[in-house]
C-alpha cells in the first residue's frame, strides 16, 4: 500500500480559491434576493424604552422592519449551545442564553436592536439611520474584578448578582502540599479580551422555497448540522426541510462555532415570513460588536515546591468574563482549568472558579480556548519558581515533566466535555530537547547571550512547554462512496474554514483505496450530503472525522475487496488496491478499474443478493473515549528596544507533537498560522473598552492583526507519540500555535531586560504597556 | 436617491457599461453587478487588503473606490490571472509552497503581488514582506506566503 | 459600512471645481484620493451630500520643477507617482524617504499629495514634513488664489485654513540649503499604522560645520504639526556634538510638546519616544549634513 499519510500533498481546494471561483457565503446571489442591516445599541447597558421604526419602514426600497414586539411570541431566548456542567458537586450555574433582538434592556453595546430588510444593502443602512430609538443608559458591568461587589450594576436583574457560575475543582489536598513545601509563589495574573479577526466577517443567506417548503441556508458557521437543527426547531419545520451549506469560510478561530447567533435564527425567520431570499452579511464594525470575543481572566495563583523545583501542588481562584450571556456555558474555563497544571505531574490542585456576567460582547472559544491562559498561569508561575530557586528554566520544566510511563494520565479533575481529564499518551521530554537544539538552548546562554549584552544588546530567550487537549467527542461521520467514473466521494459534517480538509480527509481516503488524492472529492458542511455530526472545533476535525472517514474508507474497501475477488476469482488477501484498479498480485493482467466494480456494485438489472448492499458505499462513524492531549515546546529570541520599547522577534522555533501527522505542510500551516495568532495576543491585539463598556478600538485599524513585518520565520520540527484512542494515531493542533506564545513571550521578555528584574503578569503587552511596567520598576529602585 | 451614472468599463479585458448609483463601492460594483466575486471584502475601511484589484496596473483597495470613479479606465481581478486549469505562475507557486488556507485574502495578496514582482522581480524577504504588509492574513502567518512569493519570483524569471 | 447617498461631481477643470465649491460650499466634500475620506463614509462618520471629484482634472497632477530651484506638485499627485519620481528624490529627499513610511502600497497607488495635505490628520507625515521643509500651498476659489505658507495653513486637527469654497491646487517646496540633512524616524505599532510618534528633521549647517538651522516637526503629538523649535532653537551655532543633540531631544520631549494619550501611547510614552526619536533623527540629519553635497 503506497503510503499517502503524511506525505507533503499539495492541496485539492487551491485552485478553486486562487482563481477566486471558491464559493463563500457572501458570493451567493440569488434573483429577488433582499439586504438585511441592523440597528444596534451604541449604549453597552441601557433601558430600551421605546423605538420608533415608522420613518424607516417609509424608506422607499425598504420591505420589513422587525423589532422584538413585532416578532410576538417568536421572539424567545437561545437556545444554549453547551448545556451546564452536571458532573460536579456544588456547581452553580446561572443559564442566560442570547437573545434575538433587545427587547427591554441592552446587555453589550452593539447588541441588535432592529431588523431592516430592504432592496439593497445600502438602503438598508439608510433605514437603520431613520430608526428612532430611546435608550435609557445605566452603569455598565466592565471590570470582572467589580463584577461581583455588591453594589454593581446587575447584567440580568433577575439574578442577585453578576456571578454567571461557580465551581471548584481539586486534585490531592493543596492545603497539605502547601504546608510542607519549601517554596510558596503567589501572584496576580490579568489577561485580557481580544478578537478572532477571520479576514471573513460573517453571512447567512436564507432561500425558503414556498412550492416545495424547503429552506436552504448558507452560513459562514463552523457547525452545519446542529444550525440545521436549531434552525427547524425554531421554525416548525422538520430537519429534512432545512438545508445549511456552509461553503468555503474565511476563516473560523471559534467564533463561527458560536450557536446559534441571534443572525442565525433571525435571517432565516425573516425569509420564510417574507417568501423572498435575505442576505445579511456582517461588516467589520459590527464583527467588533456582534462576534463572540475571548480571553479576559483574573487568576489569583499559586504554586507550592520543594527547594529543588519539584511541584507539590497548584491553586488558583480564577475570575473568568463571560461577556453579557452565557450560551456557551463553561468550555472556556474549563479548558483553562485543565491546562494550569501544564505538561507536569501535579499531585495536588485547587482551582475556584467563578464566570461573571459584564456588559460586553459575549465571549466563547477563540483558538486556545481558555489554554492560553492556563499554560500563561502555570509557565510564569514555573518561571518565577525557577529564579526564585536558581534553577534554569528549562531545568525546572524537565523536572516536572509527566512520565512517559505514566500515560494514560489521571487529572481527576473533569475537563470541557464534563468527562474526567485524561492524557491519553507523551513522550515530552524529546520534544523539549529538540526545540532546545533547534533554538540553540545552551550556546545562547552560555556564549550568544551574554555576548550581545556585553555588546549592549538586550536579547532574551525563552522557552516554554504547554500541552492542549484536542480532538474531544462525540463523534463524527463520513460516507464514502465509490463512482461509476472511478473518483471518490466523501461526505462529512463538519464544516472548513481552511484546514485542508479537502486534501487531508482525501489523504486518508487515498491510502485505503489505491487512488490519487486528486481523485477523492470532499463534501464538508452541506447537510444535504451528511446531516450527523457536530462541527469544527476544540482541535477536532482531523482526530474525529479524520477517523470516522478512516473508518469508512475501511468498509468501503473491504466491499471492494469481496467484491473483486468474486469477479477477479482471486483470494481476497492476494488483491492489491493500486491506481484505481484492484489486481491480482504479481499477475498484473487481471485486474479490475474501481469503476467498473462499482457500476457491477450497482446493476440495472438482476438481482443484488440478500445480505448485500448495492454499491460501493458505506458510512461510519468514529467518537473518541476522550479527547487526545498534544503538546508542544516553543522557544524563541527576541530582542527588546529598552529606549522605545519595540521588539524584534529574531527566530521562533517550534516543536509539536501532534500524534500521526496526516500532511506534514498543512500541520506546518496550521501552526505558523497558530503562532502569528498567539504573537497577537502577547503584544498586538487587545480590545479596549471604556467604563462605560464602550469598544475603543473597533477596526482593523486600532486593533492590531499582526501583519508580514511582525510575524518572524517560524521553524518547525515534529515528534510523533501516537494517540492509543484512535486508529489513525492522530491528535489535534489547529490550536497548538496560539496556546503557549504569551508564556513564551513573557519569559524571553524578562530575559532580554534581566537588570530591570520584571515580572511579567499581564497579557497582552504592547510597547506602551511594557514602558510603564518599567517606569514602575525605576520608580522602586 | 441620487442619479445613475453611467459607467463604461473594462474589467480583466472585457468591456462593461452600467448605470451605478454614485455611492456604490468599486468592492460592490466587481462582486455584485458584474458577479467577479473573487474580490473580497474583509474590512471596507481600507485595512485589511482583500479587496485589492488592479485599477490602471496599480494595487488600489476596491473598497475605498466608488464604482463610478472606474468610468474609463482598465481594472484586473484575481478571475484576470489564471484559470483552474491553468494557473498564472504566482498562483501555482502559492499552490505549491502551501501559501493560502482559508483562501479568503488570497485574491487580494495575489493582485499586490503582481505589479510588486512586475516593478520588484528579485525581492528578497524583508522587500516581500514588507510589499505584502497592507494585507492581512489570519491563517498563514504570511511565512509560506513569503515562500510562494520566493517561488514565483523564480517562475516568473525563467 | 456602505455610505450615505450624495451628489456626485466630476469636473474636468480646476474652473468648473471651484464653481461647483462656490455653489455647494459646506455641503461639498472634494474628493481627492479618498483614502481618509471614504472610510469614514463607509463608517458614516462623515457624510457629505456632494462629492466633487478631482480625479478627473489633469491640471491638478503634475510635479514640475520651479524656477527658484524648488519643486511644485500638483494637489492631485499621487504617492505612488511622488515615490517614484526622480524629481523628487534629488529636490526633496525628505519627501522621497517619507513616501514609503505613508499607509500601503495600495493606499499610495491612490492617495494624493493634496489630499494628504487637506485632510490635516496630525498623524500624517506629509503635513508635518511640508512644515519643516517650508512648503506652501497654493488655495484657489472663484473668489481669489492665494499662497499660505504651511506653518500657517495647519489650524488644529483636521482644521486649515482652507474656506469651504476654497481648493488645494498646488504645493511649492523651496529648494534645500548647502549642507542640509534631514531625517524621518517613526515608530508605529505596524508598518501601515499611524504612527504613535514620529520625527522629521531638516538641519544645515554652516561653513564650520555648526548648525546653521534645525527645523524640528512631530507627528501625533498634538492637534496638528508640531514644531519644537525651543529644541531647534538650542542648536543654532552648536556644533552638532552628541552631547548637544542629547540636549535638544531633552528639549524637544520636555518642553516643546504637550502630547496626548490615547489607547496606543499615553503622554508620558509619548515623550519618551520624542526624545529618543529626535536624537536619533538629529544625528542622522546631520551626519547627512555634513557628508551629503546638498
Amino acid at each position: 500500500m503506497p503510503k499517502i499519510i503524511g506525505e507533503r500533498i499539495k492541496r485539492n481546494e487551491d485552485p478553486r480559491l486562487l482563481t477566486g471561483e471558491a464559493l463563500f457565503v457572501d458570493d451567493v446571489s440569488i434573483p429577488g434576493m433582499l439586504h438585511a442591516a441592523f440597528l444596534r445599541s451604541d449604549y453597552a447597558h441601557a433601558y430600551l424604552r421605546s423605538i420608533d421604526t415608522s420613518a424607516a419602514r417609509e424608506r422607499p426600497g425598504v420591505v420589513a422592519v422587525i423589532t422584538a414586539q413585532d416578532m410576538g411570541d417568536e421572539w424567545q431566548p437561545g437556545p444554549p449551545l453547551v448545556s451546564p456542567p452536571p458532573t460536579v458537586k456544588g456547581v452553580v450555574f446561572h443559564s442566560r442564553p442570547q437573545v434575538p433582538l433587545v427587547k427591554d434592556k441592552v446587555r453589550h453595546a452593539g447588541e441588535a436592536i432592529a431588523l431592516v430588510v430592504a432592496e439593497s444593502r445600502y438602503i438598508a443602512e439608510d433605514a437603520v439611520e431613520d430608526i428612532l430609538v430611546d435608550l435609557d443608559p445605566i452603569d455598565a458591568v466592565v471590570d470582572i474584578e467589580k463584577a461581583l461587589h455588591p453594589d454593581a450594576p446587575l447584567v440580568h436583574e433577575d439574578l442577585e448578582s453578576n456571578l454567571a457560575a461557580h465551581l471548584i475543582q481539586q486534585r490531592g489536598d493543596y492545603a497539605a502540599a502547601r504546608a510542607r513545601a519549601d517554596v510558596v509563589i503567589k501572584r496576580k495574573i490579568v489577561i485580557d479580551r481580544g478578537a478572532a479577526g477571520a479576514m471573513e466577517n460573517r453571512g447567512i443567506v436564507a432561500d425558503w422555497d414556498a412550492k416545495s417548503q424547503h429552506l436552504t441556508v448558507w452560513d459562514t458557521t463552523q457547525a452545519p448540522i446542529p444550525i440545521r437543527n436549531g434552525i427547524a426547531t425554531r421554525l416548525g419545520l422538520s430537519e429534512s426541510q432545512v438545508r445549511v451549506i456552509a461553503p468555503f469560510i474565511g476563516g473560523g478561530f471559534g467564533p463561527k462555532m458560536m450557536m446559534h447567533y441571534p443572525e442565525e435564527i433571525l435571517i432565516p425567520w425573516i425569509a420564510v415570513k417574507l417568501g423572498r431570499p435575505v442576505k445579511w452579511i456582517e461588516d467589520r464594525h459590527e464583527n467588533f460588536f456582534a462576534t463572540t470575543q475571548e480571553r479576559t481572566q483574573v487568576h489569583e495563583a499559586e504554586i507550592a515546591l520543594t527547594k529543588d523545583g519539584r511541584v507539590l501542588g497548584v491553586s488558583h481562584n480564577f475570575l473568568h468574563d463571560s461577556g453579557a450571556y452565557d450560551p456557551y456555558g463553561l468550555t472556556i474555563p474549563l479548558n483553562t482549568q485543565s491546562h494550569v497544571m501544564g505538561a507536569y505531574d501535579v499531585p495536588n490542585y485547587y482551582s475556584d472558579l467563578k464566570v461573571v456576567f459584564t456588559n460586553k460582547t459575549l465571549t466563547t472559544p477563540i483558538r486556545g480556548a481558555g489554554r492560553p491562559q492556563g499554560i500563561f498561569v502555570i509557565e510564569r508561575l514555573l518561571d518565577i519558581a525557577a529564579k526564585e530557586l536558581g534553577i534554569d528554566p528549562v531545568e525546572i520544566r524537565m523536572r516536572n515533566f509527566i512520565h512517559p510511563d505514566a500515560f494514560p494520565y489521571q487529572r481527576e479533575i473533569i475537563d470541557q466535555a464534563f468527562a474526567p481529564l485524561i492524557l491519553d499518551s507523551g513522550n515530552y521530554k524529546p520534544v523539549l530537547e529538540k526545540a532546545a537544539t533547534m533554538i540553540g538552548y545552551d550556546r545562547f546562554v552560555k556564549e550568544e547571550g551574554p555576548r550581545l549584552r556585553a555588546e549592549g544588546r538586550h536579547v532574551g530567550i525563552g522557552l516554554v512547554s504547554f500541552i492542549e487537549t484536542t480532538g474531544v467527542g462525540p463523534y463524527e461521520g463520513a460516507r464514502i462512496t465509490v463512482e461509476a467514473s472511478g473518483k471518490i466521494r466523501v461526505a462529512t459534517g463538519v464544516g472548513t474554514q481552511g484546514q485542508g480538509h479537502f486534501t487531508s480527509f482525501a489523504q486518508i481516503v487515498a491510502e485505503q483505496l489505491g487512488v490519487g488524492v486528486e481523485d477523492v472529492h470532499v463534501s464538508t458542511g452541506d447537510t444535504s450530503e451528511f446531516h450527523w455530526g457536530t462541527g469544527t472545533f476544540a482541535s477536532r476535525g482531523a482526530v474525529v472525522a479524520g477517523n470516522a472517514i478512516h473508518a469508512s474508507a475501511l468498509a468501503v474497501r473491504y466491499k471492494i475487496l469481496k467484491l473483486a475477488s468474486k469477479v477477479l476469482e482471486a483470494p481476497e488477501e492476494e488483491l492489491e488496491l493500486e491506481d484505481g484498479q484492484v489486481r491480482v498480485a504479481d499477475i498484473p493482467n487481471m485486474s479490475i478499474s474501481l469503476g467498473e466494480l462499482a457500476l457491477l456494485a450497482n446493476p440495472l438489472r438482476g438481482a443484488v443478493e440478500p445480505g448485500t448492499e448495492p454499491g460501493l458505499e458505506a458510512t461510519a462513524y468514529f467518537g473518541p473515549q476522550y479527547g487526545a492531549a498534544a503538546f508542544g515546546v516553543h522557544a524563541m529570541i527576541l530582542e527588546v528596544d529598552p529606549e522605545t520599547m519595540m521588539v524584534e522577534i529574531k527566530r521562533y522555533v517550534v516543536v509539536e507533537d501532534c500524534g500521526t501527522i496526516l500532511n506534514p505542510m498543512i500541520l506546518e500551516g496550521q501552526i505558523h498560522g497558530g503562532v502569528a495568532m498567539g504573537i497577537g495576543n502577547a503584544f498586538y491585539e487587545r480590545l479596549v473598552f471604556d467604563e462605560n463598556g464602550q469598544l475603543l478600538n473597533a477596526s482593523l485599524a486600532d486593533y492590531l492583526i499582526p501583519t508580514a513585518s511582525e510575524v518572524p520565520r517560524i521553524e518547525v520540527g515534529h515528534e510523533e507519540t501516537r494517540s492509543p484512542l484512535n486508529p489513525l494515531g492522530t491528535k489535534g493542533a489547529g490550536e497548538a500555535g496560539t496556546i503557549p506564545v504569551p508564556a513564551l513571550f513573557a519569559q524571553a521578555l524578562e530575559n532580554a531586560l534581566p537588570d530591570l528584574n520584571l515580572e511579567i503578569l499581564e497579557m497582552p503587552l504592547s510597547p506602551n504597556r511594557l514602558f510603564e511596567l518599567v517606569q514602575e520598576k525605576e520608580r522602586d529602585k | 436617491m441620487s442619479d445613475l451614472y453611467e459607467v463604461a468599463v473594462t474589467i480583466n479585458g472585457k468591456k462593461y457599461q452600467r448605470s451605478v448609483d454614485p455611492r456604490l463601492l468599486l468592492s460592490d460594483f466587481l462582486r455584485h453587478e458584474i458577479n467577479l466575486t473573487g474580490t473580497h471584502v474583509g474590512c471596507e475601511h481600507g485595512v485589511c487588503g482583500a479587496c485589492t484589484v488592479l485599477f490602471d496596473r496599480q494595487p488600489v483597495r476596491s473598497c475605498l473606490m466608488f464604482a463610478v470613479q472606474a468610468n474609463g479606465h482598465e481594472i484586473i481581478t484575481v478571475e484576470g490571472l489564471g484559470t483552474q486549469e491553468k494557473l498564472h505562475p504566482l498562483q501555482e507557486a502559492f499552490m505549491e509552497a502551501h501559501g493560502l488556507q482559508c483562501g479568503f485574502c488570497t485574491p487580494g495578496i495575489l493582485m499586490t503581488l503582481v505589479p510588486f514582482l512586475e516593478s520588484n522581480p528579485e525581492p528578497d524577504e524583508s522587500e516581500i514582506r514588507h510589499a505584502i504588509s497592507g494585507n492581512l492574513c489570519r491563517c498563514t502567518g504570511y511565512q509560506n506566503i513569503v515562500e510562494a512569493v520566493k517561488l514565483a519570483s523564480e517562475k516568473l524569471r525563467t | 459600512m456602505k455610505p450615505a447617498p450624495f451628489d456626485y461631481y466630476a469636473p474636468t477643470t480646476i474652473e468648473e471645481a471651484l464653481s461647483l465649491l462656490a455653489r455647494y460650499g459646506y455641503d461639498a466634500k472634494a474628493l481627492a484620493g479618498g483614502q481618509s475620506l471614504i472610510p469614514m463614509m463607509n463608517f458614516r462618520l462623515a457624510q457629505p451630500s456632494v462629492l466633487i471629484d478631482l480625479n478627473n482634472i489633469p491640471d491638478l497632477f503634475f510635479i514640475r520643477v520651479a524656477q527658484e530651484g524648488g519643486l511644485r506638485l500638483g494637489a492631485m499627485t499621487r504617492h505612488a507617482q511622488v515615490e517614484r519620481d526622480p524629481l523628487i528624490a534629488e529636490r526633496v529627499p525628505l519627501i522621497f524617504e517619507t513616501m514609503p513610511k505613508i499607509a500601503t502600497p495600495q493606499i499610495r497607488s491612490r492617495g494624493t499629495f493634496g489630499g494628504s495635505i487637506s485632510h490635516a490628520d496630525p498623524s500624517a507625515e506629509l503635513v508635518t514634513v511640508s512644515v519643516i521643509l517650508d512648503g506652501s500651498f497654493r488655495l484657489r476659489s472663484q473668489a481669489g488664489d492665494r499662497w499660505v505658507p504651511a506653518r500657517e495653513f495647519f489650524i488644529g486637527m483636521f482644521t486649515t485654513q482652507l474656506e469651504p469654497d476654497e481648493l488645494l491646487t498646488e504645493i511649492a517646496f523651496p529648494p534645500l540649503q548647502p549642507r542640509s540633512g534631514w531625517a524621518l524616524l517613526e515608530i508605529s505599532r505596524r508598518p501601515h499604522d499611524f504612527a504613535l510618534v514620529g520625527v522629521a528633521v531638516v538641519v544645515n549647517l554652516d561653513e564650520d560645520h555648526r548648525c546653521h538651522n534645525a527645523r524640528i516637526g512631530l507627528l501625533s503629538v498634538g492637534d496638528g504639526p508640531v514644531e519644537a523649535h525651543r529644541a531647534a532653537e538650542a542648536l543654532i551655532g552648536q556644533a552638532p556634538t552628541s552631547a548637544a543633540i542629547q540636549a535638544a531631544a531633552e528639549i524637544a520631549a520636555a518642553e516643546d510638546i504637550d502630547p496626548s494619550s490615547d489607547i496606543h501611547a499615553s503622554a508620558g510614552y509619548r515623550r519618551q519616544l520624542v526624545k529618543v526619536l529626535t536624537r536619533r533623527a538629529l544625528s542622522l540629519a546631520f551626519e547627512r549634513a555634513s557628508t551629503k553635497p546638498y
